[in-house]
């Protein structure tokens, strides 16, 4: 089962003249003027499906970056006669978010950096980017810290992993009123600390529960060694999940027994982790959350153009799709529609449905980002652990 | 001693004293309902279950009664009847997986013929006349699907009250007694909204509907714990709408109903052919829209009054008065 993309709605849509060519078409241009048309005015200028990206300074050149796949990806910004204010306009659909930087060349030095006349940023381990918030995208109300919201309780959970050969570093989420004499949904989430810095997990856990969108759950925030090694399909690291932490969590903590109250999530290489980790253990997970895979396969040849931290993937995907099996009965799947691998991710959406399993498929208008993912927990939590709220009635 | 007669001929009220049916209660009105009955300030039971946990933060509900309320806490006496028989609690959380799983699976047997309708509904007919029999034939299925189900929670609840009657185990036979002590001199009782589940499952573990002879105000959860068929619903849950599902029989004492709290939040009601598949797949049953200020008196042993709002089989917003 898919889900599609939010429509543009007919009306609301900006019909008149952009605000750069009006601007464009005074009399009089100087720095005076730029002051003036930037006052009070947020940057990138978005008026309907078009947007206007700036830059105010001295330069030779400077071109927006964007990762949108299908797209240009280095655009030239043009300067505006009599000042030294640049601007290219580009057509982001309704609802898309879009992470950016510009990149400056002065003589033969070119730097690359963050939008400066823009102040919304966002994180990932990788470092930061300017965020162009599109006609129709609004950060989910859910993502914010909600006071009368019950937070969760967030502990430290070391364990030795023989078979990883290390310690493993995790937090545990306990939700609010956790009682040892109930039992709980379990939850792994691979890149554990990114999803809790970079995605606002905690604050989504505690709001979705808060709400009754998401069941109380237990959650364990896992965290790679050696990531690019332990990731993509990696029998220790399957082991170490299964044969290590599930049985530690099961004695500690009240975790329900079965498969549907088990589920692994991840992004990227995270979610072939989680995908290769359930296809490895059939039958020990319910559902898996897994955004933005990096299912990347062959349909001939080795040639997969990713680099070679991506043969392990293509070897195991090209492996699984020859002989599909069921990882597990319920998956939650979501990918950005302006990176690349929306293909593959989209691909596999059939092959996984003709396991058998039920699949919930979202795409959304953004890339392979933090946000991205975290815009998209309440649709892949709540499907996954569903809360009480079907039975609640006030 | 259940009316006689054809079932869609029996009146809707099967209680001796009026029942008053409220919308959602979050600007409260149970003072002004409570006055207008002449039960301000009474002796009030309440039966706030559904609120679990919380079911002791009465203190709002206790002031708009007039204060001289007894407070039944089945939520808390249910829990003291699981600590005190744990192999009773054991076959009782054996019953809920049984349960569960079979609301499971029935809910995806009736997402498949939601997806049938869809796919019908969608296509362009060469014959309209044959594609509304298809859609009827469909709608038929569905409707059998759900009375199977209902069959089958109820012969889950049958089975399990035979193999452990509750009036037999020790800690449910001294609740029951103190619970019957309580609600002694009650004149009226109110039944707040909160988990319709867990309200139902308290309900009927302490028997309580035979022992209810007064006035009953409820809302929310409370109004569907009293219809004959409790039906979970929410066109607008965090995962996209979800499918209507009957969950099991409340105490049966407004017949021919089914209650639907807070109908405008949680129901897709601009939505004509979907609420007329709801509709119709319910009846004979009226779909009963309690929304914000609306109140239905009952009165005993009488039918819907004629201004009660309720769904027409068209998928229309309509009163009992245009539909009877």
């Amino acid at each position: 089962m898919s889900i599609s993309l939010p429509s543009q709605p007919v009306r609301g849509v900006h019909p008149g003249k952009l605000a750069i060519n009006r601007f464009r078409e005074q009399d009089h241009l100087d720095e005076a003027a730029v002051d003036a048309f930037l006052h009070e005015r947020q940057v990138p200028i978005v008026e309907g499906p078009r947007c206007t990206f700036l830059y105010r300074g001295e330069a030779d050149e400077v071109h927006l970056l964007h990762r949108i796949v299908n797209q240009p990806q280095r655009v030239p910004l043009r300067r505006i006669e009599g000042t030294r204010l640049w601007y290219v306009t580009i057509e982001l659909p309704y609802g898309s978010r879009v992470e950016y930087q510009l990149e400056l060349r002065r003589g033969d030095h070119t730097v690359q950096g963050n939008d400066p006349l823009n102040p919304q940023v966002a994180h990932s381990p990788v470092g930061s980017s300017s965020v162009c918030q599109a006609y129709g995208y609004e950060t989910p109300e859910w993502t914010q810290v909600d006071p009368d919201a019950r937070p969760g309780e967030l502990l430290d959970l070391t364990l030795h992993s023989k078979a990883l050969r290390r310690e493993t570093h995790n937090r545990l989420y306990l939700p609010a009123r956790f009682r040892t004499s109930s039992t709980y949904p379990l939850l792994i989430v691979h890149d554990g600390d990114d999803y809790l810095n970079y995605s606002a997990m905690k604050t989504v856990l505690d709001n979705l529960i808060h709400n009754l969108d998401m069941a109380e759950t237990i959650v364990v925030f896992s965290n790679p060694g050696d990531r690019m090694r332990e990731y993509p399909n990696y029998a220790p690291h399957a082991r170490h999940l299964v044969a290590e932490l599930v049985p530690h969590l099961e004695e500690n903590y009240p975790v329900l027994r079965r498969p549907e109250g088990r589920a692994l999530m991840g992004a990227s290489f995270g979610a072939v982790a989680s995908m290769s980790t359930a296809y490895r253990n059939p039958a020990m997970f319910g559902s898996l959350l897994l955004q933005s895979g990096s299912f990347v396969f062959t349909d001939i040849g080795d040639d997969h153009g990713g680099g070679p931290a991506f043969d392990p993937v293509v070897k195991f995907m090209n492996r699984y799709r020859a002989k599909p099996r069921k990882v597990a009965d319920r998956l939650f799947v979501s990918c950005g529609v302006y990176e690349p691998l929306i293909v593959p991710n989209r691909s596999m959406v059939p092959v996984w449905e003709s396991t058998g399993s039920t699949v919930r498929y979202v795409e959304a208008r953004d890339g392979h980002s933090w946000e991205n993912w975290r815009d998209r927990l309440r649709d892949g939590l709540s499907w996954i652990y569903p809360g009480p709220q079907k039975f609640v009635y006030e | 001693m259940p009316a006689e007669g054809p079932a869609e001929a029996r009146p809707h009220s099967e209680h001796s004293a009026s029942i008053t049916l409220l919308g959602p209660q979050r600007q409260p009105r149970v003072d002004t309902v409570l006055e207008s009955l002449g039960l301000h300030g009474a002796r009030a039971a309440v039966i706030n279950a559904g609120w679990r946990e919380r079911e002791p933060e009465d203190e709002l509900l206790v002031e708009l009664a007039g204060g001289n309320v007894v407070n039944l806490r089945l939520w808390h006496r249910m829990q003291e009847v699981w600590e005190a028989d744990p192999e009773f609690a054991a076959a009782d959380q054996q019953r809920r997986m049984l349960l569960e799983e079979m609301q499971d699976l029935y809910v995806v047997a009736l997402d498949h013929v939601v997806d049938a309708l869809r796919t019908m509904r969608d296509r362009v007919p060469r014959s309209k006349q044959i594609q509304q029999i298809a859609l009827g034939d469909a709608e038929r299925i569905m409707q059998e699907i759900d009375e199977r189900h209902l069959r089958r929670v109820n012969e889950i609840h049958a089975d399990f009250w035979s193999r452990w009657p509750p009036h037999e185990r020790r800690p449910v036979q001294l609740l029951r007694q103190l619970i019957r002590r309580d609600l002694a001199d009650t004149e009226v009782v109110l039944i707040p909204g909160g988990h319709v589940g867990v309200l139902v499952g308290a309900l009927h573990l302490f028997n309580i509907a035979p022992q209810l002879r007064v006035p009953i105000v409820a809302w929310g959860a409370g109004a569907m714990a009293l219809t004959d068929r409790v039906v979970l619903f929410h066109d607008r849950a965090a995962h996209g709408p979800s499918v209507s599902e009957l969950f099991s029989q409340g105490l049966g004492l407004v017949r021919g109903t089914v209650a639907l709290p807070a109908a405008r939040e949680r129901l897709a009601l601009g939505n004509p052919v979907r609420m007329g598949v709801l509709a119709r797949r319910l009846a004979p049953a009226r779909c009963l829209l309690l929304d914000d200020k609306v109140r239905v008196d009952i009165l005993p042993g009488a039918d819907l009054p004629d201004d009660a709002p309720v769904l027409g089989e068209d998928g229309s917003l309509t009163t009992m008065g245009a539909v009877r």
